[in-house]
């Protein structure tokens, strides 16, 4: 739609601007504390300019380590939150993607039965099925460790929904020109389907990531030991120091790191993501 | 190159039968098209000799092997698809390729194989190009490339003109002749487009609702055609078909009303006193004078087309509704009527209930 009253545009760029400026301020304020010391962070108002201290808190969160006990560097806790990230995206994609071809590719008994079965789990995410996969981990031996950060977060049915969807919208011709060419099914499905996919691969690889990133109840629950702690769990874990007053700058900073990778991560992918989730041409 | 043995082949989907047993032979290098209205079942026979689609009943042989329960890469076939089918993040050296690296050619004979390819097809300058920077003609080219690497022993097109505007259908259709000629593959090509099949074929089959009506020559099936459809099908405009009546003494084609059309001594329909359907093509009619004439025309409109003129009109005493082509330009006037005569030799008879010749 093209409208070319001046009213129009002065109004939709007002409401962008707001829009702007209720993301933007937040974040500002974030950056604001981040470089302030601890005791102007305790005093009222709270400042709206950046301060000097900007290094000296970033040298603090990498080095000496924040929280209660300062003994959790943010460089380990982000490296936890990296890997867990990267392990669910990367693992997830994975599934689905073999899950997503055996039920849009192959006849096989009960594939119907399968696919609404995997359709069902998008009623039972982690947080609805907490305690009995608690359980679950437990008993595999894998608390205090990657896998059972990962694993239970992994199986999920969205992901195959939506290379499900990617897979229909493949023409058919292709899989018989391949076929014709002399290309196995797996050969089809390396040479062709995954390239061909490659900009949903890269949607679902940024949301996931920033799923990944986010979590927050599942490590709290399976993680006791501080090695294994992750950024979002530790920004938290900072907040309740029970004696001393929160140290406010450090938060800030650390919560400041935490937003990068996923920025990174969505800057990085950013052409293939809109064309991921936009494009309807194969 | 080889013969294709198509015998008594019929495809069921569930229970619902969409070819009904289909017989023919395919000779070697020769170029044959299947042609049909939408949704006849061309496809589904070419999927079959593809190895797309299971065979219900019959065998298709390919070059003496009988290859039914054999993998589509297997056939030694090769298949343009309708909407080329190119394998869209590959460049066109790759697409062309790809068929050939999964048979482990060395990388210098495919690139050999390749190249000889699109000195052919006249794409040397487009090799590192993506499909999507080609136009619709450049795709086609590049989809018969990928076919001809692979030096196999039949091609089949399932409709690949149709995407492609008009004039550059005729281009590639005269491109295909050539291919063709060079090369000498035994092809199979699935149109709905009667021109392009009769431009194209050696032979043609004519495929209505799962059966072959009729299989030969594009000549022999416009001039003899064997059923009503195929007469009707083949030719544009299409053939008028009248209703009339055989006289009781074999001369005369009765028409509804007071029309009748002589049939001279030398045609001879054996169908005294009987109903049938008779056809006409539009040329065939020509101008008469009025006594000579065997009915008159009332004018609705009139196209000028060029190279003819095409009048389309109905009888005078009955309404039947008939097209008339008469070649160069002529000067119609909308108000008087058309006499209009009708060589014997030209009339063709067709049974009333079951369409074939007589
Ligand atoms: N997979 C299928 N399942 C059921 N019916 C089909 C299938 N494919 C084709 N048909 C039917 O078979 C008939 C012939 O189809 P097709 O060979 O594609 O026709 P066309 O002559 O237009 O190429 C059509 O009536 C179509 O509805
Ligand atoms: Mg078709």
């Amino acid at each position: 739609m093209i409208e070319k009253r001046p009213f129009i545009t002065w109004f939709s760029h007002a409401v962008l601007l707001l829009g702007v400026a209720l993301v933007a301020f937040p974040i500002w304020i974030t950056f604001v504390g981040a470089s302030h010391d601890a005791v102007r962070m305790t005093q009222v108002p709270l400042p709206l300019l950046p301060g000097d201290q900007f290094f000296v808190n970033l040298k603090a969160a990498f080095v000496q380590g924040v929280g209660n006990a300062k003994e959790q560097s943010v460089g380990l806790m982000m490296f936890n939150s990296l890997i867990m990230a990267m392990m669910i995206a990367v693992g997830k994609i994975t599934i689905s993607l073999l899950s997503a071809f055996a039920i849009v590719y192959f006849r096989f008994p009960f594939r119907m039965m399968f696919f609404w079965m995997i359709f069902i789990t998008l009623m039972l995410p982690v947080e609805v099925r907490i305690l009995p996969t608690f359980e679950v981990v437990a008993n595999l031996g894998m608390l205090n460790n990657y896998w059972g950060l990962t694993v239970p977060l992994i199986a999920s049915a969205t992901a195959t929904f939506m290379f499900r969807q990617a897979f229909l919208t493949v023409p058919d011709e292709l899989l018989e020109a391949a076929r014709i060419d002399g290309a196995g099914p797996m050969r089809f499905f390396k040479d062709i389907l995954l390239p061909v996919s490659r900009t949903n691969i890269a949607a679902l690889f940024v949301i996931l990531f920033i799923y990944g990133w986010n979590q927050y109840l599942w490590p709290l629950l399976i993680t006791t030991d501080k090695s294994m702690y992750t950024i979002v769990m530790g920004i938290k874990q900072m907040l309740e120091a029970a004696e001393e007053a929160p140290e406010w700058h450090l938060i800030m900073m650390t919560t400041l790191l935490a937003m990068i990778p996923p920025v990174w991560v969505v800057i990085g992918m950013q052409k293939l993501f809109i064309k991921g989730l936009t494009e309807t041409e194969k | 190159m080889a013969r294709v043995l198509i015998e008594n082949v019929t495809k069921s989907y569930g229970k619902t039968e969409v070819i009904h047993g289909i017989d023919t032979v395919i000779e070697d290098g020769e170029f044959i098209v299947i042609v049909g209205p939408s949704g006849c079942g061309k496809s589904t026979l070419l999927r079959m000799i593809a190895g797309l689609e299971e065979i219900s009943s019959g065998t298709i042989s390919i070059g003496e092997r009988v290859v039914n329960d054999l993998e589509p890469k297997d056939r030694d076939i090769a298949m343009v698809f309708q909407n080329y089918a190119l394998y869209p993040h590959m460049t066109v050296f790759k697409n062309m390729a790809y068929g050939l690296k999964l048979r482990n050619f060395s990388k210098n004979d495919i690139k050999q194989r390749v190249d000889q390819a699109a000195k052919l097809l006249q794409l040397e300058d487009l090799l590192e190009r993506k499909p999507r920077q080609l136009s619709g003609g450049q795709r086609q080219r590049v989809a018969m490339g990928r076919c001809i690497v692979r030096e196999p022993k039949v091609f089949l097109f399932d409709e690949p003109l149709s995407n492609l505007d008009a004039k550059l259908r005729v281009q590639m259709r005269l491109e295909l002749r050539n291919l063709h000629k060079r090369l000498k593959v035994t092809s199979i090509y699935v149109t709905h487009d009667q021109v392009e099949a009769m431009t194209l074929g050696d032979r043609l089959v004519v495929i209505n609702d799962g059966y072959a009506e009729q299989i030969g020559s594009p000549i022999d099936l416009y001039e003899r055609p064997a059923t009503k459809f195929v007469a009707g099908f083949l030719g544009s405009p299409s053939m008028n078909f009248i209703d009339a009546r055989i006289s009781a003494d074999g001369r005369m084609a009765e028409l509804p009303g007071t029309f009748s059309l002589a049939l001279g001594s030398d045609v001879t329909v054996g169908q005294e006193g009987r109903a049938v359907t008779i056809g006409i093509r539009p040329e065939h009619f020509s101008l008469a004078e009025e006594e000579q004439s065997a009915f008159s025309l009332k004018i609705d409109h009139a196209e000028f087309h060029g190279a003819d003129t095409i009048i389309y009109g109905r009888i005078a005493d009955n309404d039947r509704l008939l097209t008339v082509r008469l070649p160069h330009r002529h000067e119609i006037n909308l108000e008087k009527h058309l006499f209009l005569a009708v060589a014997p030799e030209h009339i063709h008879f067709f049974d009333q209930k079951t369409g074939k010749r007589i």
